[in-house]
């Protein structure tokens, strides 16, 4: 009986000596990670990154995937008033009106499209934070200043303002992006003015401030990291209204001029012309657009519950 | 006299109180309202070593006079008078960089709730260190040995791991130890604890409580406890100051106030700890009505309207002059007309020893 006790003791022993080691790395769950651990457990994410990926991918290595030149009007002898040759031998969607090969030109498109939108929305946030970043951390007459600025912004409608800034700018590909940038900067000022704004008044600012930490660094250091999850959120969301104006600014015929770039918008807006004839024209750049546009709203909207705090734990 | 010319170490003297409060008042008036006096006329001091205890309701103001000797109440909106000296040196209307020098190094305060008060973002090794950084001029890699130390020296057990952890890892307690850490991080001269126990369960908040006194025991460090708990002032307090919607009404040393409640207000707080002695069914004796049924100081006492003692010249158009806070006897001080008498001090010292030891759990 006493053997059996010495066994038991031991392997209690054990035990505890095991609880009380910790593997490596696993000291602390950063908040990232953790959020990354809950998005990847999350099908309605795993499915919007799919989409994401498979479309920068596709974009990457638009010259290897496509089958052929998206310039060339190969089947240019066959289109003829009221038609236009559809899916065939090497031409899995067909033609468009010139003779060339529908399914090349979209994949050629996501590389403009995806690019519009990526930088349009990376400027449009970099500018709107700084000026957040500006107002949530002075407070006082710099934030009413910088506040009443993006009032003025966003009393103009977007498209209006895009379109009045690509007139401006002349037409080209980075007036384009510059004009959905400037749409997209009062979202994320008043974004992060707000969220760094609630931060301000929490306890633990209050705490630091008590242990006599500097004011940038409660700024950078404290309130900044804790105000970005709504940011980064509005990211990706972001992203998604980014293309869809691009296309639509394309569309208007304020796009990139250059017709060496294919263009999901600008192929919608000639396609409106062989609505009749052929309306798989139309149909497949407005797919890929609501398609990309989707996955980003997916992976946006996962993000936004992988990061609250509500769904923590 | 400059505080910017003297050097950051020894500016502060050492033969005055660590901290002397002054005929303290805060207003708070808002463009277009009221304005709201919280804290009028409260003088106390503290001396190294010295714990002393604010007590009073929720509302009573004893969060507002902290927060206004740390210097962290807005500009805006806020009127802060009287003074306060750390060690000599006048902090109300001193610049922000000076105070910010000292908030940390030289006097420290913490929190009642230990999870806000951390940065949940952040590592706590990170929110030790800062402080090493800010006020020692530490290497990242020297404040990260001395961060642990500290944790260790708070009894929080594998200091090392813990630095790498966030807030949520941590137990209740172990927060508060971490913001304890905090606070101690430069051995302040004074610090500030602002009902560091409430948001603890029992058997933590006697730990926290043994720590504190421990810490200050061995270091010196002038402690203000403000608490709405008794047993925390039983079980800490050198002195103790109850407040009373804004003003102090009864200083008294722990073992007098707790033997002797003159104010009654004091003796209401006494007689509504619950006992354990007390048997089933015997019902709690609360005070009556809420902190929201004070007069204003101006008209009178502010108790009055709750006191069982109350009478006519307790409101100031009777007796002609407001309620002074006078001499009662040696080291006590009290505001009321009409105290609680206490007939003799045997049968005092027996009811007020049981109370005491209820309420020190």
């Amino acid at each position: 009986m006493t053997a059996m006790g010495d066994v038991r003791r031991q392997r209690i022993d054990e035990l505890a000596a095991r609880a009380g080691q910790v593997p490596e790395g696993e000291g602390g769950v950063s908040l990232v990670r953790s959020a990354f651990r809950r998005l990847r457990r999350n099908p309605v994410a795993i499915l919007g990154a799919v989409i994401v990926v498979v479309f920068l991918f596709v974009a990457a290595f638009a010259p290897w995937l496509a089958p052929r030149d998206p310039l060339a009007q190969t089947l240019l002898s066959e289109v003829r008033p009221g038609f236009i040759p559809g899916a065939q031998e090497g031409f899995p969607l067909g033609a468009d009106q010139l003779g060339r090969d529908l399914l090349s030109r979209l994949i050629y498109g996501s590389r403009q499209s995806l690019l519009i939108g990526v930088v349009s929305t990376v400027l449009g946030a970099v500018v709107g934070m700084a000026l957040g970043v500006l107002a949530g951390a002075f407070g006082g007459w710099v934030d009413t200043v910088v506040m009443r600025f993006i009032d003025i912004i966003l009393s103009i409608p977007s498209l209006l303002m895009a379109i009045s800034i690509s007139v401006l700018l002349g037409q080209n590909q980075y007036a384009l992006m510059i004009a959905i940038a400037v749409t997209q900067v009062p979202v994320f000022a008043r974004l992060l003015r707000g969220s760094m704004l609630a931060q301000r008044g929490s306890d633990y600012v209050l705490a630091a401030r008590a242990l006599g930490v500097k004011r940038g660094r409660i700024v950078f250091g404290h309130v900044l990291p804790n105000s970005l999850s709504p940011v980064i959120v509005q990211g990706t969301l972001s992203l998604a209204t980014a293309i869809i104006e691009a296309a639509a600014l394309s569309f208007l015929g304020l796009g990139d001029p250059d017709i060496a770039r294919p263009e999901w918008g600008a192929m919608l807006s000639t396609a409106q012309d062989f609505l009749s004839v052929r309306p798989e024209l139309a149909v497949w750049p407005a797919l890929c657009i609501i398609v990309v546009a989707l996955g980003f709203t997916l992976l946006g909207e996962s993000l936004r519950e992988a990061l609250d705090p509500k769904f923590r734990r | 006299m400059s505080i910017e010319a003297l050097p950051p170490e020894g500016a502060l003297r050492t033969d005055v109180p660590v901290l002397e409060v002054e005929d303290l008042s805060v207003t708070f008036a808002r463009r277009g309202e009221q304005p709201t006096r919280a804290v009028d006329g409260v003088s106390f001091s503290v001396a190294a070593g010295e714990t002393v205890g604010l007590v009073g309701e929720s509302g009573c103001g004893k969060s507002v006079t902290s927060l206004a000797v740390m210097g962290l109440l807005p500009r805006r909106g806020v009127q802060v008078g009287g003074s306060v000296r750390l060690g000599g040196t006048e902090l109300l209307g001193a610049p922000d960089r000076t105070l910010r020098r000292l908030r940390g190094a030289e006097m420290a305060m913490v929190f009642q709730d230990p999870l806000s008060s951390l940065n949940p973002t952040v590592p706590i090794g990170t929110q030790v260190t800062e402080v090493l950084v800010e006020h020692r001029d530490m290497g990242k890699k020297e404040a990260a040995t001395e961060a642990a130390e500290l944790l260790d020296r708070v009894g929080i057990p594998d200091p090392t791991r813990r630095l790498k952890e966030y807030p949520h890892q941590l137990s209740g307690g172990m927060r508060q130890r971490a913001l304890i850490a905090m606070a101690l991080a430069c051995s302040p001269r004074l610090l500030i604890a602002d009902e560091p126990t409430t948001a603890l369960d029992v058997t933590i908040q006697a730990q926290i409580l043994e720590l504190l006194r421990e810490l200050v025991v061995d270091s010196g460090t002038a402690l203000v406890m403000i608490t709405h708990d008794l047993g925390v002032v039983a079980g800490l307090c050198d002195r103790v100051h109850v407040m009373y919607a804004g003003k102090v009404i009864e200083t008294a040393d722990r073992h007098d106030l707790f033997a002797r409640p003159r104010q009654p207000y004091t003796g209401g707080l006494l007689a509504s700890v619950p006992r354990l002695d007390a048997g089933r069914g015997i019902p709690l004796t609360p005070i009556r009505g809420s902190a929201r049924d004070a007069i204003p100081w101006a008209e009178g006492c502010a108790f009055a309207p709750r006191c069982d003692n109350a009478q006519d010249d307790c409101l100031t158009e009777v007796a002609g002059s407001t309620v002074p806070l006078e001499y009662d006897g040696p080291g006590r001080e009290l505001r009321c007309r009409h105290p609680l008498t206490h007939p003799s001090s045997t049968a005092g010292a027996t009811s007020s020893g049981s109370t005491a030891s209820g309420a020190g759990r």
